[in-house]
Order: C-alpha cells, then structure tokens, then sequence
C-alpha cells in the first residue's frame, strides 16, 4: 500500500492520473502491469484500466442515474460478462461492503459514507491489480471516513491489491508501507515505513 | 462492442431524464407534424385528381380560341366526334332589376351537353338540366346571398333578360378561386347574339367541348391538333394534359409548403441540438466516469446516439400521428382553389417519410454534440473543470460536420423543390439567416458585457448581466424564435407589399371606376350620364382594334414560321387595342425617340409610339417599321418613340399609341375612366349606364382591391397556418431551453432571496431579462424580415417597398408578450416557498 502525499497543487492528483493511463505524460513512460501505456490509444487504456485497475474518488463518481447495483455492476458488464453472474457478484459485494438492503437505492438516496461504499464495491467488482483512490474519505466526516478507511484495507488485504492512496492526511497516510511526498511536482522523499502488519 | 450492455445502459441512463427528453422531442413532433400533414395531403389531392380525371375538364377534349374557329379546325373537330357542346364566355355587366344591383360577371353561354363528364351543382339540384330548356340562368350561389336574390327573380345581361333558375355550386374543372374577381353565369347558348354583347370589339372566347368516340386515341389527336395549332391559332387542352397541369401546380404548392414546413422542422433541429448539447455537459461527469471504468469512446457515443434516435423517433412518430389529424384541417383551407372534391385517406407513405425524416434531422443536428462525447476524457473524474464541450472537436471535425448538416439540409431541399440551384440558394439564404443571428447573439453578449452602465439600479444590471451568463438563452432564443419570426413577418410585410400596389383608394387624381367597350355611338351619351351625375371624366380613351401584318418587310406568318425566331409568339399573333393622342399620359414616360402627337392620313408612314417591353418582345428597334392590318385597312408606320409604361394604375394603357389625324375614321370604341366621390355614386353610375346600354362594362376599383385582397389574404393564411408551425417550435424550443436552467435561476433567486433581496426585485431581474430577450428576438427577426420583404420586391416583383409599421409594431408587441410569458412561467411558484424548501424539491 503506497501513500502519495503533499500539500495542494503539489501534483498527487495528477500523478495518480498518469499511474492510472487517464492522463499522458509529456515525456517519459508509464509502465502498468508490463504494458507501456503511452504506446497505448485512449481506448486501448481504457481497456487495460477494466483489466487491471480500481479507482475510488473522492468525490464517489456514482452514476446518478444507475441504482448501487448497477454502479457496481459496470465494470464487468463493460467486459461482456454474464448479467446473472455479474449482477451476484455485485450484490455479494454490497453485502461485504454493508449495504446488501440498499443495492436498489439511488446515489441521491444514500448518505456520503453509503455512496463511497458503493464506490468501493465498483472498484473491487472486477478484482484489480491496483487500486487507485484519490483521497477516499476527503468528503466524509472523521468517523465515516474512518469506516471507509477500514473498508478499503480490509479488501485490499482480502483481493491482494496493490493500493496507491491519495491523501493529504498524515495518519491515513502512516498506515501504508510507503510514503512518498510530492513537493511543487517532484517526489520530495520516498520512504518504505517497517511495519509487521497494517493497522485496519 | 457489447450491444447489449449499451442498450441497457442507454435505458438505464435515460431515467430521471425522461421528462427532458420529452422536451427535446417535442420540437421535433411539431415539425414532423408539418412534413407528414402536408405530405400526406399531396397524396390525397394526387389520388383525388387521377379518380376525377375526366371530370377535370368535363370532357375528353377542350379546344379555344379568341375568335370563331377556323373552317378547317371546325371540320377536324367534326370528323372526331358528334359529341360536341360549344361555349362563348365572356365578361359583362349583369343588372339585377330587383334591387338595381350590377355586377361585372363571367358569362358563360353554354350547350347543355355539356359536361360529359361529371355535373354542374346547382341549387336546387334540377336547375343544371332546366335552365336551357326554360331559358333561365345559373348564377353563383355566393352572389344569390350577397345580393340577396332568389331563384324566379330575373338577371339582364345585355339585352337579354332571363329569369334565375338556380344557384352554381360548382362547375367541373372549375374551383371556388374562379369566381373571386366576378360572379359565374350561366346562360343558353341558344340566343345569346339576342344580347347584343357579341358586336365587334367584345373580347369572346370561343370553345368547344368534345367527348370522344369509342377508340379514339388521345395520343393521335394530340399531334395532329399540335400541328394544325400555330397556323389556325387555338389552344386545347386534354384530360391528361389538364391532370397533369393540376398535378403540377398542386406539386409546386405543396413543394413550396413543404419547404415552409420544412424550416420548422429545422428550427426542431435546432432545438434538438441545443437541447443535446446541454443534456451532454450534464453527462461528462458519468460519461468520464465510464470511460475510466473500460468503456471505449464508441461505446460512450453509443449510449447517447441511441437515446438521440430513440427520442428523435418517438417524437416523430408522435408527429406523423398528429400530422395525420391535421391533414384533415388542410382542405378546408385550399378547396376554395382546388378543382377537385378531395377525398382524405391515412397516407402510410408520408407517415413513414415524415419518421425518417424527424429520425434523420435529429440525428444530423445531434452529431455535433454526440461526437464530442468521444472526446470527454477519464482524466475529468479528476478535475472538475467548466468544459466548452465544443472546444473538444477540433475544427476539421466541426466543419466536416457543418458540411454534412449543410448537405443534408440542401439535399431534401432539393428533393422538395426539384431544383438544384433554388434548393443552394433556400440552404443559403437559411444559412446567412443563421449566421445574422448567431452574430448578433454574440454581439449582444458581448455588448452586455462592456457596456452596462454601473449608474444603473441592480435589478437592471442583474437583468442584462443575465444576457450573457453561463447557461444564458440568448443564442437559443435568437436563433429558433429570430428565424420563426422572420418567416411569418416576410410572409405578412409581402402581402402588404402586393396590397399597396393595387390600393389606389384615397388617391383623388386616379380613377376608381374604369368603363369600357362602349360603342362609338354610345360614347356621347355615357359621358352625358356622367357629367349629369356631378362627375369629372378623368378619361375618355378611343379604341382601335388591329393586327400586326409585318415587321420590318418581313410578313408575321414568316416569322412565325422562322425557328430561329427571337420576337414571341403573343406579340406577333396578338389582336391589338391601339388609341391615338397627342399627348403622353401621366403613367408614360419617354424612354427613346421622339414622341409626334399629330399626323396627316394614313397613306405616309405613320410615326407611332411602342411601349418598352413591347418593342422587347418584338425584338425590335426605334425606326423600324410596322405594318398594321386595321380591320382590312393596312397601315405603315414605324417606330418613332418608345415608352416606359406603368401598368399597375387603374386606367387603361397601350402597347401601341398613334398619332391624332390617322385612326379618327377607324372602326372603334371607348373607355371612360372616372373618380367617384363614394360608393354609393359609384353604384348608381353603373346602374344608369347599365340600364341604358347594357353592353357596357365597368370595373370597380374598390371592389377588385377588396376582392384581390380578400383571395391574397385566402392564400396567404394557407401559407401563415404552415408558418404558424415554425413559431410553435420556436416557443417550444425556448420553453425547453428556459426549463433546462431552471434549477439554475432557482439556485439563484433562492440565492438572492436569502441574501434579502425581495420577491419584487428577483421578479423584476428576470422580467428585465426576458423583455430584453423579447426585444433583441423582435428587432432582429423583423430586421431580417424588412430586408427579405425589401429584396423580394426589387428582384421577383419590381416594386419599391416600403414597410408597414403598424404590421410592424404589431409584430413587436405580441413577441416581447410571448416571450415574458414564456419566461415568468419557468420561474413559476418560486418566489411563495421558503428557499430551502425549493432547493431540496429540485434537487431531487
């Protein structure tokens, strides 16, 4: 689990969006999963981000007009994959995810913390290499943000995702492995935190 | 590409829109709605024609001429068939002895063989057989109620006096317009030279009707009568040549209506354009949010192309329907020009024409916001930045684009007008249309911006400011309702233009009754009459009927005959009515030569003054001379002067003037033309001059321009009820446009309302902004529509125009009306809730 930290206007933000292909560099290479995603076309990326990637946003990214179920079934109906089988596989993770008695609510039915739950469901429906989340718990409050914090280590843990987290919280930050500071668009320092097991 | 996921997610995302979409389809309903009732119509008034092909005419054959026939085309006629019933049909005076009322009218002296096909409607129903037999007339029904006549009461036409048998409701071939500009008669033919109407001068029209023997071959009649046509000089008519001119000119009515409709239909498009356009930016969040999951650019575009379609075609289909219902409601409005009863069908061709029609231009106008979903990047689920949706295509995409809507809409022009170049310049015009408007919308923004002047109150700076705002309706509003209004204002201001033209009431110096065909020795006593009813004789004009022999030494017949010929074919072939004067007349001004008003005999070279256009279509030249046949008289004279003549003034003009001192001996006749102070003198002149010699015609000033007017008013509504669809689209389009910001000017009333502004002042921001908006739509559509009207006059109809603007006042206030309504109903009921309580309802 990796950290990326800084203050505002630092660059986190649009770091993680190189690391996840959603941006290209001006010069240099980005290479995810073995594949050089800048030799890549925008749908050829978009293809390896359903392959190998999760995102969870800060500000949730739910589709207004899709119930929980259908949010989190997208990634793998954008695959083709049976709607049986995918849409158990949603509502299996809803139940994991708590929420197993609101798979038909809309997002402006649910709460900030039952929306980013949601959130995290879709990113871990098609089982990612890497999940991506960019500042997970930035619209929560301390408490709810502490679940969803608990919630994304958990399956992290559970999936064995590597997980790059955006965060300007220094103790959200400590319970990665790694930190690495970004400071006006360089990395500051990168360090690898000893740990015997993370805090969740 | 998974189809069957993007179906599902083009539905599923389609929910909590539906409302909307609604919105958007609407415009597109209207439009159809045009496109399929008056498609739809064509079909049936086509199908209508084929089934009473014959009763088009009446006959099988139908041959005319301005004077007796020919002995030779007498004997064709008769070696064709038994069958035949002639007609003399002239105009003339009708006195009406019960209530000394006098009428110029249509006379029609008829066989009663005639129709072979089909009936004359007459009330009561017998009279069509009757009124040979007893002697009586027909005279149309609309004419009995006006003068309040009954059938027993008499009519004088001429001499002759017959007693009314009935009323005509209907003639075959004939259409309700015919009898606009004079009441139909019907008479015996049998002892109509009794009336004494048939003297030399009277311009008659000789027919005969002919119904074909059992295996006759129309196709061979057909050439031989078009052999025989230019040297025995007649016309004819048959039924397919008579179905096909109706046809025709039913195809060019419905061509040009089409295209009438066709622009709402277009406005639609626009509607439907602005619409999508607003409905994607609310999507880049979830279309960025898609792309980051897996979804390809195509699968995106997918998703909303196929709600495009899917609304474009439920709102089509809703349009053919309701179409189909209004097609009903055309005949009403053009049977009065229709020569045909019109049979009404559902039409499933134009239904299917008007579906793929609205599904195509919903599609073409919904292309250039749809390719720009291709091009909303993942990366915007990071960044929430404002996003100028069509900054994303890059211009060789946007003008390929432009080309293709261009093409499209230049395409069904085409199709609709059967004409390349007018379909270019239709695309054209509408395109500059557009632009003019799209520029001033951008001015107006642009000018708002600068230049609101900080010593005004707040409420009009927030008004003005709200001109050019993000989500602001002003190019919206322009652009729909600017070319709405331009249509229907060009349609009106060109009417008016026409009118004013004719409208010579109130003008002391011009006559408003015009007398003719008075006979040499009748000329004295009518202006006796005249002079003893208190009147002034404006003029008193002699007449010479004549025939031109040669052109410059060369015999009409060898010109005509000539292939290479450049001189037409009526100025050749024409019966001229010369006058001779000294002087020219107030609507004659010399164009080249010298006008000779005075001349010794005729056994000289005669100088006579030729008007412009003649001398045009004589191809001929000052000097040349011009050899006249008067009544077995020849004349040479030449070309000593032309003239430009005004036509458009109610007193007679010549094609061809002589001196005084050659045609004083001829045979000839009069026309008097006199001001009449009112009504009431005018009808009682023409009672007097009628009563004592009833060969004499006159014409009615006031009476013909209330009656061209009344048939332009007829065939403009036609034209107006179509346009009325292009202004219905406009305000659906702008009720669509204002209901998308909706929740916007709501966050911002709310707004101000908590800041402690009053519900008088957020009222009054957003009169301020509509009646701006009502004001710019008004000024800039009637401006285009003054310059339309002004360009129509110089080029297609040569008159100077001059604008009406009490139309135009008119027009201002009823817009600026429409659109305040339009707008103070969007902010409906918020102004009486607590603000929080209207945030919660429309955010959810």
């Amino acid at each position: 689990m990796s950290a990326i930290v800084g203050p505002s206007g630092s660059g986190k933000t649009t770091l993680l969006g190189l690391c996840a292909g959603l941006d290209q560099p001006t010069s240099g290479d980005v290479i995810l999963q073995g594949i050089t995603l800048s030799e890549l076309s925008e749908d050829e990326r978009a293809r390896v981000r359903n392959e190998h990637v999760g995102f969870v946003f800060q500000t949730f990214q739910l589709i207004p007009t899709l119930t929980a179920i259908e949010n989190v079934m997208v990634p793998l109906e954008l695959r083709g994959e049976s709607t049986k089988h995918v849409r158990q596989r949603a509502k299996d993770l809803l139940i994991e995810v708590g929420l197993g008695d609101r798979t038909h609510h809309y997002p402006t039915q649910l709460s900030g913390g039952e929306q980013q739950r949601v959130a995290i469901a879709r990113a871990f429906i098609n089982q990612p290499k890497i999940l991506f989340a960019d500042e997970p718990t930035g619209n929560l409050d301390t408490e709810t943000g502490e679940h969803i914090e608990d919630l994304i280590f958990d399956l992290n843990k559970s999936q064995q995702t590597t997980l790059v987290l955006v965060t300007h919280d220094p103790e959200l930050a400590q319970k990665c492995d790694r930190i690495i500071r970004i400071k006006n668009g360089k990395i500051d320092s990168d360090t690898f935190l000893e740990k015997a097991e993370v805090a969740g | 590409m998974s189809w069957s996921w993007i179906f599902k997610m083009a539905w599923r995302d389609s929910r909590s829109n539906r409302r909307k979409l609604f919105l958007y389809m609407a415009a597109i309903i209207v439009g159809v709605a045009a496109q399929v009732a008056i498609t739809s119509f064509r079909v049936n008034l086509n199908q209508s024609i084929n089934n009473q092909a014959k009763e088009l005419l009446g006959a099988d054959l139908e041959v005319g001429r301005n004077a007796p026939f020919e002995a030779e085309l007498q004997a064709y006629l008769d070696s064709l068939s038994p069958d035949q019933a002639e007609m003399l049909d002239f105009n003339s005076m009708a006195y009406f002895p019960k209530n000394g009322a006098t009428r110029l009218s249509q006379i029609m002296a008829l066989q009663p063989a005639f129709p072979y096909y089909g009936i004359i409607e007459t009330n009561p129903a017998e009279a069509a057989n009757e009124y040979a037999i007893n002697n009586g007339a027909l005279i149309d029904e609309a004419m009995l109620l006006q003068l309040e006549l009954e059938v027993g009461d008499s009519i004088k036409v001429g001499f002759n006096t017959y007693e009314i048998i009935g009323g005509i409701i209907d003639i075959p071939g004939q259409s309700m317009a015919n009898s606009f500009f004079g009441p139909r008669v019907i008479l015996p033919f049998q002892g109509i030279e009794e009336s004494g109407l048939l003297e030399r001068g009277s311009r008659l029209r000789y027919t005969t009707f002919v119904k074909y023997q059992p295996g006759t071959e129309p196709e061979i009649v057909v050439d031989e009568l078009d052999a025989m046509r230019d040297s025995l000089d007649f016309g004819f008519d048959d039924v397919a040549e008579r179905r096909d001119e109706v046809g025709e000119a039913i195809v060019y009515l419905s061509n040009f209506l089409n295209l009438i409709g066709f622009i709402a239909l277009l406005l639609g498009g626009i509607g439907v354009a602005s619409s999508i356009f607003v409905y994607v930016r609310q999507k880049i969040a979830t279309v960025a949010v898609l792309r980051c999951m897996g979804a390809s650019s195509n699968q995106a575009l997918a998703i909303y192309l196929i709600q495009a379609t899917a609304m474009g075609f439920v709102g089509s289909l809703i349009g053919a329907l309701s179409g189909t219902l209004i097609q009903l409601y055309l005949p009403v409005l053009v049977q009065d020009f229709i020569p045909v009863d019109i049979t009404l069908f559902i039409s499933w061709t134009s239904i299917l024409i008007g579906l793929v029609t609205g599904v195509f231009i919903s599609i073409l106008f919904a292309l250039m916001p749809l390719l720009a979903v291709r091009k909303i990047s993942p990366l915007f689920t990071l960044r929430s930045a404002q996003i100028n949706l069509m900054r994303l295509l890059n211009r060789v995409t946007r003008f390929t684009l432009f080309f293709i809507v261009t093409a499209g809409v230049t395409s069904y022009a085409w199709i609709m007008l059967l004409d390349l170049q007018a379909a270019i310049y239709f695309t054209g015009g509408l395109i500059l249309c557009l632009f003019i408007l799209a520029g001033f919308a951008i001015l107006i923004m642009k000018g708002a911006r600068k230049f609101i002047p900080s010593g005004w109150n707040y409420e009009w700076r927030q008004g003005l400011a709200n001109l050019y705002r993000p989500n602001n309706q002003t190019s919206t509003l322009l652009l729909t309702f600017g070319l709405g209004v331009t249509l229907i204002s060009s349609l009106y201001l060109t009417q008016d233009l026409l009118l004013g033209t004719i409208d010579f009431e109130g003008e002391e110096d011009l006559p408003n009754l015009a007398m003719f065909d008075i006979q040499y020795d009748q000329n004295a006593g009518v202006n006796q009459i005249i002079e003893d009813n208190g009147l002034e004789i404006i003029q008193n004009v002699p007449i010479v009927t004549m025939r031109l022999q040669s052109l410059q030494g060369r015999l009409v017949q060898e010109i005509l005959d000539d292939t290479n010929r450049v001189a037409e074919r009526w100025a050749l072939n024409r019966e001229y009515r010369s006058t001779y004067r000294d002087t020219l007349t107030l609507t004659e001004t010399l164009f080249e030569g010298e006008f000779i008003g005075s001349f010794d005999g005729y056994d000289e070279l005669v100088p006579v003054s030729v008007s412009y256009d003649l001398m045009e279509d004589l191809a001929a030249e000052v000097g040349d001379t011009l050899v006249w046949d008067v009544q077995g008289i020849p004349i040479t004279s030449y070309i000593s002067s032309t003239r430009m003549v005004n036509w458009q003034t109610p007193q007679p003009n010549f094609f061809v003037v002589f001196p005084t001192g050659v045609l004083e001996p001829a045979p000839q006749f009069f026309a008097t033309t006199v001001n009449t102070p009112n009504r009431e003198a005018s009808i009682n002149l023409q009672r007097e001059i009628v009563i004592a010699y009833p060969n004499i015609s006159a014409i009615d000033v006031g009476q013909i321009v209330g009656t061209i007017r009344e048939f332009l008013d007829r065939v403009t509504f036609v034209i107006q009820f179509i346009g009325l669809f292009s202004i219905i689209t406009g305000l659906i389009v702008l009720a669509g446009s204002a209901a998308t910001s909706r929740f916007q000017r709501i966050r911002e009333s709310v707004l101000l309302r908590t800041l402690g502004a009053r519900r008088r002042q957020v009222v009054k921001i957003q009169i301020i902004e509509y009646a701006f908006l009502g004001i710019l739509a008004a000024f800039i559509g009637l401006f285009l529509s003054v310059g339309t009207s002004a360009l129509i006059g110089y080029f297609y109809f040569n008159i100077e125009f001059i604008p009406n603007f009490a139309i135009l006042a008119t027009e201002v206030i009823l817009l600026i009306t429409l659109v305040l309504f339009i707008g103070l109903l969007n902010t409906r009921g918020i102004h009486s809730k607590p603000p929080l309580e209207i945030l919660r309802q429309e955010g959810s």
